[in-house]
């Protein structure tokens, strides 16, 4: 029986185990301030658009991209009168669960359905046809097959153009010349960050240094590995660097501690939200910036449209020069060269720079 | 009688398990501000046809995963890496079946094999390990499971093909797709053909344990194994080769879903089902029909859980805390009524008349 017993203590940990294998997109993070007003379907209740929101694992709460989402939705209920219902995905789940989520929201009569996440493009693929009158947005989602689908949007960012402007921070900030990027999990959508950044530390200054790590290879678990993200950033001080960004969701809270540790001069660069605003006092003092990813924008924009009966279609991306991406200025530690970073975000709206997307 | 009461018996004790674990979850989420009589209606509701679907199929998976485990379990092997055996087999078998070096259903049948022949080698290093080097399987496939998602994720990330900001593998030729029943309208989609693996796997599972010499031995093995061993069990051989056929099923879980509707291994490759197969052999005590019910269970729970949130607001981790309460319950009553049993006997053999016994004797 003592065998038995263990067994079970083994299977519950497996739940429980999958329980942390975080299936997030990837390096989205405590986004611009959600944490007091949170959404609240229950209590919105105007007579503009019926918001259907399908999260990635985490929900509401994540202090992830899933919260980014749900600051969009929730201005829309304060700015549009919008409703909205909530469905939320599970680890380990069926694709067929997808669906599903998707098809109960339309069959509630939702739209638009807000999809948070691209693991939600297939699933969005085969239900999008069957309810040519609901409009489906995907963030970060993309078209698995040729046939374009004319009542699905797919919201993607230039994280590649927020990550050069604070590529250009690093780079000016660094006394030692040698900075490091910190990745998740090393997937094309993470490149896009280590690829911008790596651009625009080298646009500053040609022979600066860049250490390029990644926690995991294809594990999403390296989205929410803070020991991870520690061991990773402490080594990159350990070996000269003085400034690291990471793009590496929940990872990301070790790689401020190791700014903490490593001490005065040792900076860390955020990712996603103004993580400044949600950082503790001594970790606030470390971080430089952050990388802005407007999961928001894009939110509250595809609830918008389809107020105004002009949903949006195909694929639509947020850049600079919708301010779908940016930086942060909370802390005041890049206030004096704002001109300087300001300088190159003109530079690539007017596309006299283009950022690489891959490095 | 005593047949029928034991039957009774074996039956309370997940049934009592899952009530308790019911009653369990309904207190967390009343006390967390949701409504205990919403949950247990949703959950009790008959299930949409699509979701009476994705249940059939479902609980296929959820079954070969399960009975992959069961083979180990009841050798006393714990083989924890049924996770990483089918992720390796699963991206094998989806990348053959790409290559379409094959015709029609040869590519599937090929497909097949290199799946079940990936899964058992994956599962084959831990037995090696065990063999040669005296290394503990479950510390060896917990470890090969981690290895697994860095290779298959270093290989798609390398190989292959870009779709939106992800990777997937070849998709597989239309002539070697399998097609599902469809009982419903279209929406409601298909049963997965390749779901039949699950009850063929099933039922050779019960053959070969309960009617073959080497099921024998394997059971002797779990048993007792000094005693096996005293008896002429080649313990090392039984070790090698269970920890193969456990790995052949684990190969097996992925296809029906990678044939009947995925067509290529990426974004929709589904995580975490070699877990939930030990909770499942757990909860069937590793004998292949309660497996079925097990599984079946599970995935009716997965299954509901949508509506949950969508329709009460309850989040869907609930659905894994009942399922984890189950597990444990389950355990605890089957320990309870073991001893029941025991007891029972007992007091049968203390009743029963002693040969030249005085009536006195008997009635005290």
């Amino acid at each position: 029986m003592g065998k038995i017993t263990a067994l079970a203590a083994v299977a519950v940990l497996a739940l429980a185990g999958c329980g942390s294998d975080d299936d997030s997109d990837g390096g989205d993070d405590n986004n611009a301030g959600s944490g007091g007003n949170a959404l609240d379907c229950s209590a919105a209740d105007g007579d503009g658009p019926k918001v259907g929101i399908a999260y990635d694992v985490g929900g509401q709460g994540d202090k992830s991209f899933n919260d980014a989402a749900a600051v969009g939705v929730k201005k829309a209920v304060d700015d549009l009168g919008a409703t909205c219902t909530e469905a939320e995905a599970t680890d380990g789940e069926a694709e067929s669960a997808r669906e599903d989520r998707l098809r109960q929201l339309a069959d509630g009569g939702h739209n638009p359905i807000l999809a948070v996440g691209f693991l939600y493009s297939e699933a969005v693929n085969k239900v999008a046809p069957d309810y040519p009158d609901i409009s489906f947005d995907v963030v970060d989602g993309f078209d698995p097959d040729d046939e374009a689908n004319d009542n699905v949007a797919y919201l993607g960012f230039a994280e590649e153009q927020g990550s050069f402007l604070v590529g250009v921070a690093a780079a000016t900030k660094s006394e030692a010349g040698n900075v490091g990027f910190v990745g998740g999990v090393n997937s094309d959508l993470i490149k896009k960050f280590e690829a911008g950044f790596t651009a625009g530390a080298k646009a500053v200054n040609p022979d600066i240094e860049i250490q390029v790590k990644y926690l995991q290879e294809s594990d999403p678990k390296g989205f929410n590995d803070p020991a991870a993200g520690k061991a990773t950033a402490t080594g990159m001080y350990d070996q000269g660097a003085d400034i690291v960004y990471h793009a590496s969701g929940g990872s990301g809270a070790g790689v401020f501690q190791a700014a903490v540790e490593a001490g005065d001069g040792k900076w860390a660069i955020g990712v996603d939200s103004d993580q400044w605003q949600t950082a503790s006092e001594t970790e606030q003092a470390h971080i430089l910036t952050s990388m802005l990813k407007r999961v928001d924008v894009a939110a509250f924009d595809a609830i918008s449209a389809v107020d105004k009966g002009e949903p949006l279609v195909s694929y639509q991306v947020y850049d600079l020069k919708v301010d779908g991406v940016g930086y942060s200025t909370s802390g005041g530690f890049v206030d004096d060269i704002t001109g300087d970073i300001d300088g190159y975000a003109d530079q690539i709206k007017s596309g006299e720079i283009t950022v690489p997307t891959a490095p | 009688m005593t047949r029928l009461r034991n039957i009774a018996i074996a039956l309370a004790a997940p049934l009592l398990a899952i009530v308790f674990s019911l009653a369990v979850t309904s207190l967390v989420i009343q006390i967390s501000g949701g409504s205990a009589s919403d949950f247990i209606s949703i959950l009790f509701s008959w299930p949409a046809d699509r979701l009476l679907v994705n249940i059939a199929n479902q609980t296929s998976l959820i079954y070969l995963s399960a009975l992959a485990a069961a083979v180990g379990f009841r050798m006393n092997l714990f083989n924890i890496g049924v996770e990483g055996q089918y992720r390796m087999a699963a991206y094998a078998g989806a990348l053959f079946a790409g290559a379409a070096f094959l015709p029609g259903a040869l590519n599937v049948i090929g497909a097949l094999l290199v799946a079940v022949a990936v899964g058992a080698a994956w599962a084959g290093i831990a037995g090696l390990l065990r063999v040669t080097r005296g290394v503990s399987e479950v510390i060896s496939t917990i470890m090969l499971n981690a290895i697994a998602i860095t290779i298959t994720g270093y290989l798609i990330n390398t190989y292959g093909i870009k779709a939106g900001d992800s990777r997937r593998t070849e998709a597989i030729p239309e002539s070697s797709q399998v097609p599902g029943w469809q009982p419903f309208d279209k929406a409601a989609g298909e049963v997965w053909t390749l779901g039949l693996l699950a009850v063929i796997a099933g039922v050779s599972f019960w053959l070969v344990l309960n009617k073959t010499r080497f099921g024998f031995d394997l059971r002797a093995t779990g048993q007792s194994e000094s005693a096996a061993i005293a008896s002429g069990v080649n313990s090392k051989k039984m070790t090698m080769v269970t920890l193969l056929i456990s790995g052949g099923i684990a190969g097996l879980i992925w296809m029906p879903s990678l044939f009947g509707s995925a067509h290529y291994y990426g974004t929709t490759f589904q995580a975490g089902l070699g877990f939930t197969g030990i909770a499942v052999a757990l909860l069937g005590r590793n004998r292949a029909l309660p497996i079925a019910f097990a599984a079946l269970l599970f995935a009716y729970l997965n299954e509901q859980s949508n509506r949950l949130t969508i329709e009460a607001g309850i989040s869907v981790e609930v659905i894994q805390i009942t399922q984890g309460i189950i597990v444990l319950a389950v355990v605890i009553a089957y320990e309870l009524v073991r001893r029941y049993r025991l007891r029972a006997e007992e007091r049968e053999v203390a009743q029963a008349p002693r040969p030249g016994a005085t009536t006195e004797e008997v009635s005290a």
